[in-house]
């Protein structure tokens, strides 16, 4: 229960204030199409250089929290999920908003997201400890086996091509060994002097997340863009909160699903929130309304789909893998504060480690209350001109690029990975492993060399990194995250995820 | 998406690849370059599945690019590149985004271009978004940029 001592830091006025400014401003960027929960998280880092390492990471949390829960605004009124956490709300929800039960579907997705969220940070609360004390075992050659699963969980699950993703992770990594070796102080792989002192992470992740989706608004053109927005009539919360209360097994399906899947690095929201539709259409005695309307269906994605953040950070912070791309985005924002998430982090900043969660906590209450009286307008940012958006995320990656380091080289840095991104992401190559390879890179490579060092000095390279239960063990989940999704494809010939719902 | 467009990435790709490993296997001190060593021969072995798997048509379909979207964002991406590579340092981040902001407004619009109303409105949102970054950036978090407004 040490969580508890350190509830008042949230309450101080500064972090209050942040925790609802970032909840406010999550959700209404998650309702607005294209700008994902990853990207709203990367352009705020800048804003926290100045803040203290617990208040910055306040904001980041409630934006992620929210930004996830903002995207179904979007999702039910305008059939267009904000996230792709969103995508399994969008079916039933705007069939609900079409028939006149918009305002029931948006009340019910806040309800069971908070529902749904509060119970995912509570798991987080209760978990990283015991993983905390678990993660103490770990010595180097088993921290280097976990950043290479970080990568190729990520890179088969979260891409259409399991080469193309791995390929992807292997450029995240080379991109993290350009400029100088931390221990020899040789200079690696500077083909050009704005990046002698290596990749910055936090441009590079502006540049690969918010670029491309810049270009993406470039590539639609001049037609218009204007959208039609579901009517909404006013109903009473009471009802809703009692519609909700006579459908426990959704709620329950969706929450339990989402949990679990947040705990498996790199699975994500998008699969949390189909999973957990499909289940508990599986379960229900009318699978048939499913697609038609059908509450149960809002209920079990948004629970599902907020229930999946808590858990996702549940490694992040105990074993430094990030178990989703926001989750390594927020990992770069710990970085610059010179916070490095282990299992110590819960002894050397507990009033960092415990004032995030608990903000977290807070800050699913307060996307309740807020998302359910902001709806409406968020849903008309919505509406906001394509054009106009690509202008302000564009300048907003090139203020925040250069604020890191008060560099033209960041800006530059972040403009050549975000146009290079867009093309890749046009020939099926994604931006979630280069992240995660960036960001894991340094952290294999220490523990890579310092396993090598203990090697030679002991039993021998090969013996070191292949021998003992936890070593075998993360090799074999290394490749059984590779081989799972391989042979999935072979067989079916095509996609892990979406496609089918 | 045609076969020049799924091999080009790849080819280019692999060329990096080829190059991580040359770089890695041939440069001295052999330590500092233990690590990239590695991540070279998965770099290389996975580039060249990848190339061959689109040689053979057996790569997983992507988007690709069309004329239409290459057409569109031909612009844009034009005026994103002189902000960045030369109108932030040059002209200072402040007009460089004045004009990129209402520059990308006007191509990508669609309302008629001779309309006053849409270039009042063009004019407001571009003046109002550029004196929001200035009061966050140069007076509450203090960045310094280059050339600040009018230098």
């Amino acid at each position: 229960m040490e969580f508890l001592y350190y509830f008042d830091e949230v309450f101080e006025p500064i972090a209050l204030m942040l925790l609802i400014g970032g909840t406010i401003g999550g959700l209404i960027l998650g309702a607005t199409p294209g700008l994902s929960p990853t990207m709203a998280v990367a352009l705020l880092i800048p804003f926290t250089f100045h803040l203290e390492p617990a208040q910055g990471l306040i904001l980041l949390g409630a934006a992620y929290t929210s930004t996830v829960a903002g995207g179904a605004v979007s999702a039910i009124l305008l059939r267009i999920p904000g996230a792709p956490a969103n995508i399994a709300t969008a079916i039933d929800g705007y069939e609900m908003a079409r028939r006149g039960r918009g305002a029931l579907a948006l009340q019910l997705s806040f309800l069971s997201s908070a529902v749904g969220g509060v119970i995912g940070v509570l798991l987080l609360i209760f978990l990283t400890p015991v993983l905390a004390r678990w993660a103490l075992a770990f010595g180097p050659s088993h921290l280097f086996w976990l950043a290479i699963l970080g990568v190729t969980i990520i890179g088969t699950l979260g891409s259409g091509s399991i080469v193309k993703g791995l390929l992807s992770g292997c450029i995240g990594f080379w991109l993290s060994t350009i400029g100088f070796d931390d221990i020899l102080g040789v200079q690696r792989f500077v083909f050009h002097p704005v990046v002698s002192g290596g990749v910055n992470i936090i441009p590079a992740l502006i540049g690969l997340f918010a670029i491309p989706q810049v270009i993406t608004i470039f590539a639609k053109g001049r037609g218009r863009t204007d959208l039609e927005v579901a009517r909404v009539a006013s109903h009473p919360i009471g009802a809703a909160i009692g519609e909700l209360s006579q459908r426990p097994r959704a709620l329950a399906i969706g929450t339990v699903t989402g949990a679990i899947i947040g705990l498996i690095p790199g699975v994500g929201g998008q699969i949390a929130g189909l999973v957990a539709y499909d289940q508990t259409k599986k379960f229900s005695r009318n699978p048939e309304s499913f697609g038609k309307g059908e509450p149960d269906g809002v209920i079990a994605a948004e629970a599902a789909n907020n229930a999946m953040v808590g858990p996702s950070l549940a490694p992040l912070l105990t074993l430094s893998i990030p178990g989703s791309p926001t989750a390594a985005v927020l990992l770069g924002g710990l970085l610059i504060h010179g916070i490095f998430p282990g299992s110590d982090l819960f002894e050397r900043h507990p009033e960092v480690a415990w004032t995030f969660i608990n903000s977290m906590l807070l800050g699913q209450i307060l996307m309740l209350v807020f998302g359910l009286y902001i709806a409406g307008a968020a849903a008309r940012v919505a509406q906001a001109p394509q054009q106009v958006m690509a202008a302000i995320v564009l300048a907003l990656a090139v203020f925040g690029a250069y604020s890191v380091q008060h560099s033209m080289g960041d800006v530059y840095v972040m403009a050549f990975l975000g146009v290079a991104m867009y093309f890749l992401e046009r020939f099926g190559y994604s931006a979630a492993p280069i992240v995660l390879g960036l960001i894991l890179g340094p952290i294999a490579e220490a523990n890579f060399v310092q396993g090598a060092m203990i090697a030679n000095a002991s039993v021998g390279l090969a013996n070191y990194f292949f021998s003992g239960w936890l070593n075998l063990t993360l090799i074999a989940i290394v490749l059984l995250s590779i081989m799972f999704p391989l042979v999935r494809q072979l067989r079916f010939g095509g996609t892990v995820g979406a496609a089918k719902i | 998406m045609t076969c020049i467009q799924r091999l080009l990435p790849s080819a280019i790709i692999a060329a990096v690849g080829v190059w991580v490993a040359y770089i890695s296997y041939t440069q001295e001190p052999a330590d500092a370059f233990l690590f990239p060593r590695l991540i070279a021969a998965g770099f290389v072995m996975l580039a060249v599945w990848d190339l061959a798997c689109n040689l053979l048509g057996a790569s997983v379909p992507a988007p690709g690019m069309d004329a239409t979207a290459a057409l569109n964002l031909a612009p844009g991406m034009l005026v994103l590149l002189i902000y960045i590579f030369w109108g932030a340092k040059a002209l200072g981040f402040y007009t460089a985004t004045t004009i990129a902001v209402l520059t990308i407004q006007l191509l990508y619009d669609p309302a008629p271009r001779h309309l006053f109303r849409a270039w009042g409105r063009r004019c407001l949102i571009t003046a109002t978004f550029v004196a929001v970054m200035y009061g966050l950036f140069a007076k509450l978090l203090g960045v310094y940029t280059p050339k600040e407004f009018f230098h």
